[in-house]
Parts: structure tokens; C-alpha cells; sequence
């Protein structure tokens, strides 16, 4: 599996992440929660080699991450970032045949296979696509396009997922909807999942482990209920919040206070 | 915007598709090609003109028309071809590449680098004429790379940067080519001016030659790279991550299309738009898959070039107009066309 132990990353002078641990587990969804500038998206990247680290190891498989090649790593993490540019007309089946890729059969040239396009087409039912499968990708919209992005990732079969903000722009719906499909990827298949993103409610409710982070470090690591508590969070985001139980599933929910509009309301 | 039917099995490009497209497009090829070499100032008789191009003597042509034919059309004819194979092809590469539909040899000007490196060669080395196909890459090659790098801003080429960073180059280059005309003779000024808007009248058997061969290394180059750029024109960092080994494709798909539009205007000067009208109607037609866009736009570049010399040297008969001159007038309304429906 992957497994980062006490890396750094420098963007020039300036350091994003400074001696963060973490390993991802089979079946199991971990999140990374923290403000902006926190370094959550520099760690994301460095995990398949994206960014380079300056100190410390990443290992996939016990091997050094860079030991491998592109295409290797490329069929053992998928990435899903926030939205693709398109620029050309491509249609949802092309898009998604393109999570493909590293299994071709030579480097660059050849043709998709009949099990690459049962393949496809499997991620595009499981990701509810099936009827626009043959539309252009700049026809759908945001909710779609990013399952469609997500079905590419799904399609490279990789097991460990690395989600940055999979959920940013979307509407409360889609936010569930994708994080939903995560979720029965990981249980379904033992895929690793490792999401980024903003939403500490959906975090709460979708993850196995949580992630703290703040100016690049590792404030705290373990399960929701542990993690997500009042002093750590206002630590962390320097705000005020509210902790209770979510009155269906029980898991934390997170509610800010803010201090100021709550003073203007009572006047 | 290209809409297309909503069916349970969506088109997509296969190998036989592929197969497909190249048969109708090497047909329509050689339709242009026999077109051509009968239609000009002088009418060429149909079947005894097939007949001699076959290769068999005594097809009742006479040794006039045999010698308009043979010397005069036929080497223009194919050099028209190599020109429109490389500039097509190297249009489609540099578009999937920047990810911008708008990148075109000329309008990025990396024709007019290599139109400077064939202007030292000849102005410097002028006894030597393989130089000017080497400096016209050469040239071609550094025109790309500082156009590249212009357009780079913090969030990646933007298609506005890369059209600016392109005019920038081209307006630098063209003052070079200025200067450099001046270090020439009046005599040869002229036909200068006329070659550097494409002129396809003037060329030797060894630089046809360079043209066909380097078309043929340049399209197979793109062509084996182009699932890789399938996924690099939606993005390069997702490119990296689905296994693509980025750096190495640009690199590969530089050189090759450096060397695609290097040798195509050392031979024949600066055709414009040949890159953008070509690769857009590949696209419209067959789809955006670069397995088929590269070779489909090889095949259609050569129909096109052929086909615009043809109309070069026959609307105005006796005289004719440089072939750049005829696809300009078709390219620059589609560029603006393109521009605005963005």
C-alpha cells in the first residue's frame, strides 16, 4: 500500500508540508481537513509523485514511489481533481476510456480492448452516466462532469484513490453523490481512498480517519469522533464550533459559531 | 459546437475506423492529385495523362505536354503534398500539445523562425543546400521553445497567451526577416517576398526529398504519441497521473513538429493556416481523437495544399498567386470564426 513517513515538500524558500506521516489502509477513506495554505494539496500531489518531497520517503508497494514508473503508479493511484479543461469536444465513453491508458500494451500507441470498454462502461453505470455516455463532455453539467471525472479514476482500477476537493462547486446533492461512490468503491473493492477537502460534516460522516493539518503539519490523525472535537478544530481553524451528534447517523457534527453575528442578532 | 447522436453505443475511434478514414481520405487524395495534374494554364487530356503517370511511355501526349507534366507539375504537385502532410500534421501536434485549438505553425510564428533560419542558410551558407532545411529547424525549434515558454503563466498556457506570446514572435522575427533582406541583392528581394508567403514553384529534387522524408519521421513521431496526447490536450497534470511520461511526449512532439514545419518552409517558404483550416475540419468530421486527427490531418493537409496551388495557378492563368495567398483567404475567416465562438 502507500505509506509516507516524515516527508517535506518546498516550494522554493517556502515550506508547504513539514514532516507529515501517514499510511492508507485497505477498504478505508481518509480524510484531510485544515484551512487553506495548510499544505493538504501538496501532500495529495506528492503521494503519487506529482510534487516532489524534499526530505523524508514515500513507498507504494515498499518500493520509493520514484522507483516506479509513470505507468506503474498510474495503475496503482488514480488522482481526481477538480474539474478537467476541455478545450476539444470529447465524448463522456472517450473521457472515461482515457483512465485506460496505462494499460495499453505498448507506451503510447494502441488501441483500447474489448475489456478496457467493459470496463468503461462499468464505471460509467456505477457512476449513473449510462444515458450520457455518448454526449460531449462541455454538454454536462458540473455535477455530471465530475462523475465523469471520477469514472476515469475509477476506471484505471488503481486501489488507492486521492481525491483533491472531488466535492468544490458542486450542489448539496452532488457533494453526497460523489463521495457516496467513493465510499462504495472502498467497501466494495477494499480501494484506499484519501479525500482533500473542505466539508468537515461530509468528512465526518464519509471517513474512516481524519486528518488535521495546519501550516504544513500534522495536528492530529485518527477516527472522526476523536479527531473532530471542539478544541482541535478551534486550534486548527481558529473558530469557534459546536460539536454534537448527528441526529440520524451519530457521527460529529460540526456547527461554527461566529461570534459576531450571533452579537448583531441579539441587539 | 459538434453535437452528436445520443445512441446506447457512441462513436469512438477504432482501428478500423482509422482504417476507414484513411481509405476515404487517400482516395480523395488521389482524386486532387489527378485533378491537379491536368487542370492549369495549359489543359492536360484526362486519360492520356492517367496513362502516362502510370509510368507507360506512348500515351499520346505530346513531348510538350509530357515535359509540363513530368517537369513542371508533377514535382510541384508533390512537393505541394510533403507541404500540407507537415503542416497539417505539425498543426494538430501543436494543438493537442498547448491544448488550444487555435495553435498553428504560422500564427505561433514557428514558420517564421524556420523562415529565418532558411534566410541565414541561404544568406550565409548559400553553396550548401542542406543547410537550409538544418537552419530551418533549428529555427523552427527555438521559435517553438520561446513561445512556449512566453505563454506559460503561473496557471499554465491560457489560449489568449499563447495567441499574444505567438504575435509577439512573429512581429520579432518578421523585423529579423527585414533585416536580413536588406543584406540581399534587389534582384532577389522579390522573389523573396513572394516566398515567404509560400511559393511552391521553386524547389530541387533533394529538397523534396527532405520534405517527404521528414513528413514521414515527423507524422510517425505524432502518430505514436497521440493516445498520450489524447489525454495531455484535456490537461497535463491529469495526463500525469493517468501514466502519461509528460515531459518526454512534449519533448518528442517539439521536435517532431520542429521538424515537420522546418522542412516544409525551407522548400517552400511560409504557407499559413494550412495547420489550423485542416486539423478544425479532421476534427468536425471524424472526431477529436488523435490517433485519427494526426494521420487524417496528414492525409487532408496534402489534399488541401495540392488543391490550393491548383486554384493559385489557374484562377489568374498564365500568372499565379503564391499558395500561402489562397489558404489565408480560407484560414483567416475560420481563425476569427473560431476566436469568437469560444
Amino acid at each position: 500500500m502507500l505509506e509516507a513517513s516524515d516527508i517535506s515538500i518546498h516550494y522554493a524558500q517556502r515550506k508547504a508540508v513539514g514532516g507529515v506521516s501517514m499510511q492508507l489502509a485497505p477498504g478505508e477513506v481518509t480524510t484531510i481537513i485544515g484551512p487553506n495554505g495548510a499544505g493538504k494539496s501538496s501532500l495529495l500531489r506528492a503521494l503519487n509523485g506529482g510534487l516532489a518531497i524534499s526530505s523524508g520517503t514515500i513507498l507504494l508497494d515498499g518500493q520509493p514511489i520514484n522507483s516506479h514508473s509513470r505507468r506503474v503508479i498510474a495503475k496503482r493511484i488514480a488522482v481526481v481533481a477538480q474539474e478537467a479543461d476541455l478545450r476539444f469536444p470529447v465524448t463522456v465513453l472517450e473521457f472515461v476510456l482515457g483512465g485506460r491508458y496505462a494499460w495499453a500494451s505498448t507506451a503510447a500507441w494502441g488501441w483500447e480492448t474489448t475489456r478496457d470498454v467493459e470496463i468503461a462502461r462499468e464505471v460509467i453505470s456505477e457512476t449513473q452516466l449510462d444515458e450520457l455516455s455518448g454526449r460531449l463532455m462541455n454538454e454536462l453539467s458540473g455535477g455530471e462532469r465530475q462523475r465523469a471525472v471520477l469514472a476515469r479514476a475509477l476506471a484505471t482500477e488503481a486501489g488507492i484513490l486521492l481525491l483533491d476537493e472531488p466535492t468544490a462547486n458542486l450542489d448539496l446533492a452532488h457533494q453526497a453523490t460523489i463521495l457516496a461512490l467513493v465510499r462504495a468503491r472502498c467497501n466494495k473493492r477494499k480501494t484506499a481512498a484519501l479525500v482533500v477537502t473542505h466539508d468537515i460534516n461530509l468528512a465526518a460522516e464519509f471517513s474512516d480517519h481524519v486528518l488535521l493539518m495546519k501550516d504544513g503539519k500534522s495536528v492530529a490523525f485518527g477516527r472522526p469522533e476523536e479527531v473532530l472535537t471542539p478544541e482541535l478544530l478551534n486550534e486548527v481553524f481558529a473558530v469557534r464550533v459546536l460539536v454534537d451528534a448527528h441526529p440520524i447517523s451519530g457521527v460529529p457534527r460540526i456547527t461554527p459559531v461566529h461570534e459576531t453575528l450571533r452579537q448583531s442578532t441579539n441587539h | 459546437m459538434v453535437t452528436r447522436r445520443q445512441s446506447s453505443e457512441p462513436a469512438r475511434a477504432t482501428f478500423r475506423r482509422a482504417l476507414f478514414v484513411c481509405g476515404l481520405l487517400l482516395l480523395t487524395l488521389a482524386v486532387v492529385f489527378i485533378v491537379a495534374s491536368v487542370v492549369g494554364s495549359q489543359r492536360l487530356p484526362l486519360a492520356n495523362s492517367l496513362c502516362a503517370l502510370t509510368g507507360r511511355s506512348s500515351c499520346g501526349l505530346t513531348l510538350e505536354q509530357e515535359a509540363i507534366l513530368f517537369d513542371v507539375r508533377l514535382p510541384r504537385i508533390l512537393l505541394a503534398g510533403a507541404v500540407g502532410m507537415c503542416l497539417a500534421a505539425a498543426g494538430a501536434g501543436y494543438q493537442a500539445l498547448l491544448r488550444n485549438p487555435l495553435a498553428e505553425p504560422y500564427l505561433l510564428g514557428v514558420s517564421n523562425g524556420a523562415a529565418v533560419g532558411t534566410m541565414i542558410a541561404l544568406v550565409f551558407f548559400g553553396v550548401h543546400e542542406w543547410s537550409r532545411p538544418v537552419f530551418a529547424f533549428a529555427g523552427a525549434l527555438a521559435a517553438t521553445f520561446v513561445v512556449y515558454r512566453l505563454a506559460r503563466g503561473r496557471a499554465g498556457a491560457t489560449p489568449e497567451r499563447l495567441i499574444l506570446a505567438g504575435v509577439i514572435v512573429t512581429t520579432f522575427l518578421s523585423s529579423a526577416i527585414v533585416f536580413i533582406t536588406t543584406l540581399m541583392d534587389a534582384t532577389r528581394i522579390r522573389s523573396f517576398t513572394f516566398w515567404l508567403l509560400g511559393d511552391l514553384s521553386g524547389t530541387s529534387t533533394n529538397l523534396l526529398l527532405v520534405a517527404f522524408v521528414s513528413a514521414g519521421i515527423g507524422v510517425a513521431c505524432l502518430a505514436l504519441n497521440a493516445r498520450s496526447l489524447n489525454l495531455m490536450m484535456l490537461g497535463e497534470r491529469d495526463a500525469f497521473d493517468l501514466g502519461v511520461e509528460v515531459k518526454q511526449v512534449r519533448v518528442t512532439v517539439f521536435l517532431a513538429a520542429s521538424l515537420l514545419v522546418g522542412a516544409s518552409v525551407a522548400s517552400s517558404g511560409s504557407v499559413g493556416y494550412v495547420g489550423l483550416v485542416v486539423p478544425h475540419l479532421v476534427r468536425l468530421s471524424f472526431g477529436s481523437d488523435n490517433r485519427i486527427v494526426i494521420i487524417a490531418s496528414a492525409l487532408a493537409g496534402a489534399a488541401f495544399v495540392i488543391f490550393a496551388d491548383t486554384v493559385a495557378r489557374t484562377i489568374i492563368a498564365p500568372r499565379e498567386l503564391p499558395v500561402g495567398a489562397i489558404t489565408a483567404l480560407v484560414g483567416a475567416p475560420l481563425f476569427i470564426y473560431l476566436l469568437k465562438r469560444r
